[in-house]
């Protein structure tokens, strides 16, 4: 358990100091954020009715622009190897990092939504809507895109190949957190309905992130 | 104790590095790992680290924790030093403390016995390649393991480091530790030789 705590403490660390990239997702999710309204013009209606679409959208991007380094860094720098020689079992120092990841960046977003859902005409239902949605779909973006970032580590400048692989893993996230959201804003659906097989997503990608990204990092050594 | 392989063969890319090699270490020994660049000393190493497959034989730590595996109970210094630009000398090392785990020595003691006392609170990216390999040495001595795999490990060490690690390794073998060393200078230290042959 020191272990794990150990690990989570460190990354949150190194991701909240200089370079670290944590506020790097945060700035892109509003510069994101702040250019559709210019570019979709002032249709305030439509604003609303694009506004939990663009605030995924940006959410999606701005956490898979983080997840590279998940585990290249320690790659780079030997840390991986004593970690996989370690005594805690691989899965779940993955899940750990996972978690640390998602700690430092994955909330940064949440927390940003109500003030960003102001630019695009989101009332305060509305908003909390989509920051709920955030809130239980972001952890699934996280543990899915992990699988990616553990496969792209024995490649160089696997960046690129993270976000072929990572995002049509993460469609389904993304079709049901919009769509719980929508639910909320306009109806006719019930809000429960997607919200809760977004639950179920992100639940499976809890278990499965893990075993996935250790058993390909296992698998990647060399 | 006594760890020992046999038979091992190791192919890399599809190129085999080394086949058939044998080789055997016992309590309070130093094995170095001796061969010309690409003989394969660090992919034996790495192999009994357990983070390469061999592609035939076997490696087995007898006298051990039956409980753990073999690279649960090693130390593995690498060439690259597995330290956080962005953490201090102190985070870095207690980040390692706690992670690796088992029976642990203190961090401040460890960092004034490698010569890194003044320094504790400095990130590590400022640290010069030899403190870096310091800090390395401090990793080992703070954690206990009774294997130590060690690739090159006094390269970018001063003569005074060199001297310090020497000490270093004469308390971990007297403890009835093994170290398997892969380097080309001499370790100051009497130790057996594995011999590697030359790429083929």
């Amino acid at each position: 358990m020191t272990a794990l705590a150990a690990l989570i403490r460190r990354d949150i660390k190194i991701a909240l100091r200089v370079g670290g990239g944590a506020l790097i997702g945060v700035l892109f999710f509003l510069t994101v954020t702040v250019l559709m309204p210019f570019a979709i013009g002032p249709d305030l209606p439509l604003l609303t009715r694009l506004g939990p679409a663009i605030l995924w959208l940006g959410a999606l991007l701005a956490s898979l622009l983080t997840l590279d380094r998940l585990f290249t860094a320690d790659h780079e720098d030997g840390s991986l190897d004593l970690i996989v020689m370690g005594r805690t079992p691989l899965e779940l120092a993955c899940a750990a990092k996972a978690l640390a990841h998602w700690l430092a960046a994955g909330v940064p977003l949440i927390v940003a939504t109500p003030v960003l859902g102001l630019l695009l005409n989101l009332d305060a239902s509305a908003t909390s809507a989509v920051a709920l949605t955030l809130l239980v779909g972001t952890p699934a973006l996280t543990f899915t895109g992990m699988i990616g970032a553990a496969l792209a580590v024995t490649l160089h400048r696997g960046g690129l190949l993270l976000a072929v692989l990572v995002l049509p893993l993460s469609i389904p996230v993304l079709i049901f957190g919009v769509a719980a959201s929508q639910a909320a804003i306009t109806g006719p659906l019930p809000f429960g309905t997607p919200f809760s097989i977004l639950c179920a997503l992100s639940l499976v990608s809890l278990v499965v992130g893990p075993f996935a990204a250790a058993a390909s990092l296992r698998h990647g050594l060399d | 104790m006594r760890l020992s392989g046999r038979q091992i063969d190791c192919i890399r890319g599809g190129r085999g590095v080394f086949s058939g090699l044998d080789f055997e270490a016992s309590s309070g020994e130093v094995l170095a790992v001796v061969g010309p660049n690409g003989s394969g000393k660090t992919s034996l190493l790495r192999l009994i680290a357990g983070l390469l497959v061999p592609a035939g034989g076997s490696v087995a730590l007898e006298g051990g924790d039956a409980e753990l595996t073999l690279p649960e109970q090693a130390h593995y210094l690498g060439h690259r030093d597995a330290l956080k630009p962005a953490l201090s000398v102190h985070e870095n090392l207690s980040f390692w403390r706690d992670f690796l785990g088992g029976k642990t020595g203190d961090v401040g003691q460890c960092l004034a016995a490698v010569g890194l006392g003044h320094a504790t609170h400095l990130p590590a990216a400022f640290l010069s390649a030899g403190q870096r390999r310091r800090l390395s040495i401090a990793r080992l001595m703070v954690v206990r393991r009774p294997v130590w795999l060690l690739d090159e490990p006094t390269s970018a060490l001063d003569t005074a480091g060199q001297a310090l690690f020497v000490g270093v390794m004469r308390d971990h073998l007297a403890g009835g530790g093994i170290v398997i060393a892969a380097t080309h200078a001499p370790l100051g230290i009497e130790t057996r030789e594995l011999r590697m042959g030359s790429a083929t």
